[in-house]
């Protein structure tokens, strides 16, 4: 997958900017390898200790039942059984951050295309307005739509109003959390995928037209392979945080919906199960990683298919 | 793909005519602002049951700001972001400079572990800063906290720093190279000055992002370093009055603005030539 961030790099190294030296690098290198790097190394290490008998934290003993726990459950009677619990919040976690990637996607293509092929000036505008909710914060976002989906909410008075339902409860339900994780994520889609339209040349399209094409034939022949790779970038932008995700779970699913980081939190917090925690933290990141990895393989398969 | 350039005038006139795309598009950005619309209209209401509209009101804007509390988180808040914004813009200028001169697989290598906080899940990192934190002795607070943040405002920051690097004419270096500068010299002289606008930025980026964030405060802030979003979190989790819309109100006021002017100085062009 490629980040954002990759902007081509300077050829000509002699005549850099500033004539500064790589080194410069090395400070916020090595302040990041340590922000970031000692935090994943602390998690891997706490999966494998116990836990102590009370209070938080760990106790320095090696403890391998963590990573089995996920799975098998330890009866009062001594007996163990498969535990599907937390299957299904991987599970979970997979579906609708899965749901949210075609949600998102449904809605960003016309989108995307659409503001294309505006005006340039026009263009630069929507482009802002698409980005300014995508940098406000996210628990915000988070509670607006929860005031909206509120029964007491406006979306529950037009229901009743309108003779639809008398107890119009969405909130905390699958549905309202997967509303807010698409509401969340809908700029993350649209952005690549406009980024990759504006490029296109549209007249491609007009040509398709010219030679007796249907519209549909249209977009589905020619233009959506032609922004395919934002569209894979689109679904690496949100599939892999959305597996991520906790506070739409959270404050909009009411606890019914419990993805890996709502578990990774709590066991954070009320429950004080730090190494149980961690093998969930170091689970998730293994979710992550391999998503990134299919998806760029995706991507690097199609690049090659075409050449 | 540019055999056929496309000229300033031409009309993409069956495309702009796909059937229910605006239609959607227009559905979409009403959607992307009706909720946070919501918020700001409630803040206004009178009646102590944030649904219910009586009439107009300022009470929750008073009530806000004379809670010691609220007042606390937005200071707390405010330290951290701007603590976080001054050392992450200086390590994405750092980063952005070394960046340019390292070779390809560095470079890769580097961006890499630069964008590393946008991909790793957050709660994981968080976690993992409290488990670090407790492990070192580092005591939760605003140290701690600016630490956390600044590593994940670096690549926000790094964003238009080096957009804006990547524009810049060459010749204004090789010019100041040429009439004898030291290295030293052109930084603060040239450098400096061409990149300044990138520079601020990503600086108001990493601002808006410092004084957003939720999960990562939520399990380091210790009590006395609460943040304003933390404290929303609290409020919004024992249900309690519209005040919270307002707090809001106030937080997506702050960061818009921040947004807007980042954006704009985003979109300034350096005046000198073209490159290459």
């Amino acid at each position: 997958m490629t980040l954002d961030l990759s902007l081509p790099t300077a050829h000509d190294d002699s005549k850099a900017p500033g004539k500064t030296s790589k080194w410069l690098a090395a400070v916020p290198l090595a302040f990041l390898s340590f922000t970031v790097g000692i935090p994943l190394i602390i998690i891997f290490v706490y999966s494998f200790l116990a836990r102590p008998s009370m209070g938080v934290g760990v106790i320095w003993k090696l403890d391998l039942t963590h990573y089995v726990k996920i799975f098998v459950q330890d009866k009062l009677d001594g007996t163990r059984s498969f535990d599907t619990r937390y299957l299904k919040v991987i599970w979970n976690s997979f579906f609708y951050s899965g749901l949210t990637t075609v949600g998102t996607m449904v809605l960003a293509i016309p989108v995307a295309l659409w503001i294309a092929t505006r005006d340039p000036r026009k263009r630069i505008l929507l482009v802002f307005l698409v980005t300014l909710p995508f940098w406000t914060s996210i628990l915000i976002r988070t509670y607006a739509i929860r005031q909206l989906l509120d029964e007491k909410g406006v979306l529950g008075k037009i229901a009743t109003t309108l003779g639809f339902s008398d107890n119009f409860q969405i909130l905390y339900t699958p549905t309202s959390t997967i509303i807010g994780l698409v509401y969340t994520f809908l700029p993350f889609m649209i952005l690549p995928i406009y980024a990759s339209a504006e490029r296109f040349d549209f007249r491609f399209a007009e040509a398709g037209f010219d030679l007796g094409a249907r519209k549909m034939t249209v977009l589905f022949r020619i233009v959506l392979p032609q922004i395919a790779p934002g569209i894979i970038a689109g679904i690496a932008l949100v599939f892999i945080p959305g597996l991520g995700s906790f506070l739409q779970p959270d404050m909009l699913g009411g606890g019914k919906t419990n993805m890996i980081a709502n578990v990774v939190a709590n066991n954070y917090g009320q429950a004080r199960n730090w190494p149980f925690g961690s093998a969930l933290s170091v689970l998730l990141c293994l979710i992550t990683l391999l998503a990134t990895l299919m998806i760029s393989l995706a991507a690097r398969k199609r690049k090659e298919a075409k050449v | 793909m540019n055999l056929l350039k496309r000229g300033p005038s031409t009309r993409l006139v069956n495309l702009r005519n796909f059937p229910f795309f605006s239609v959607i598009s227009y559905f979409v950005l009403f959607v992307l602002y009706a909720p946070l619309v919501l918020v700001i209209f409630y803040s206004f209401n009178m009646n102590r049951t944030a649904q219910i509209w009586t009439g107009f009101s300022t009470r929750w804007y008073t009530d806000v700001f004379t809670n010691t509390n609220v007042v606390r988180a937005l200071k707390n808040s405010l330290i951290v972001a701007s603590a976080a914004t001054i050392l992450s813009t200086a390590l994405a200028i750092a980063a952005a400079l070394g960046l340019l001169r390292m070779g390809r697989r560095g470079s890769t290598f580097a961006i890499g572990l630069l964008g590393a906080p946008l991909i790793i899940p957050e709660i994981v990192s968080a976690v993992g800063t409290l488990g670090f934190f407790l492990f070192v002795g580092i005591p939760l607070g605003h140290i701690g906290l600016i630490v956390a943040h600044t590593a994940f405002c670096v690549p926000f920051a790094m964003l238009p720093i080096r957009a804006r690097l990547v524009s810049l004419d060459r010749s204004s270096f090789e010019a100041a190279a040429d009439l004898g500068a030291n290295e030293w010299k052109i930084f603060t002289r040239v450098t400096l000055p061409l990149l300044a606008p990138g520079i601020m930025a990503g600086a108001l980026l990493a601002f808006a992002i410092s004084l957003d964030d939720f999960i990562t405060s939520f399990f380091i802030a210790g009590p006395g370093s609460t943040t304003l979003p933390v404290y929303i979190f609290g409020m919004i989790r024992s249900n309690v009055t519209p005040a919270i819309n307002a707090l809001s109100t106030l937080l997506l006021l702050v960061s818009g603005l921040t947004l807007i002017l980042s954006y704009t100085l985003s979109l300034e062009r350096p005046k000198t030539g073209s490159s290459t």
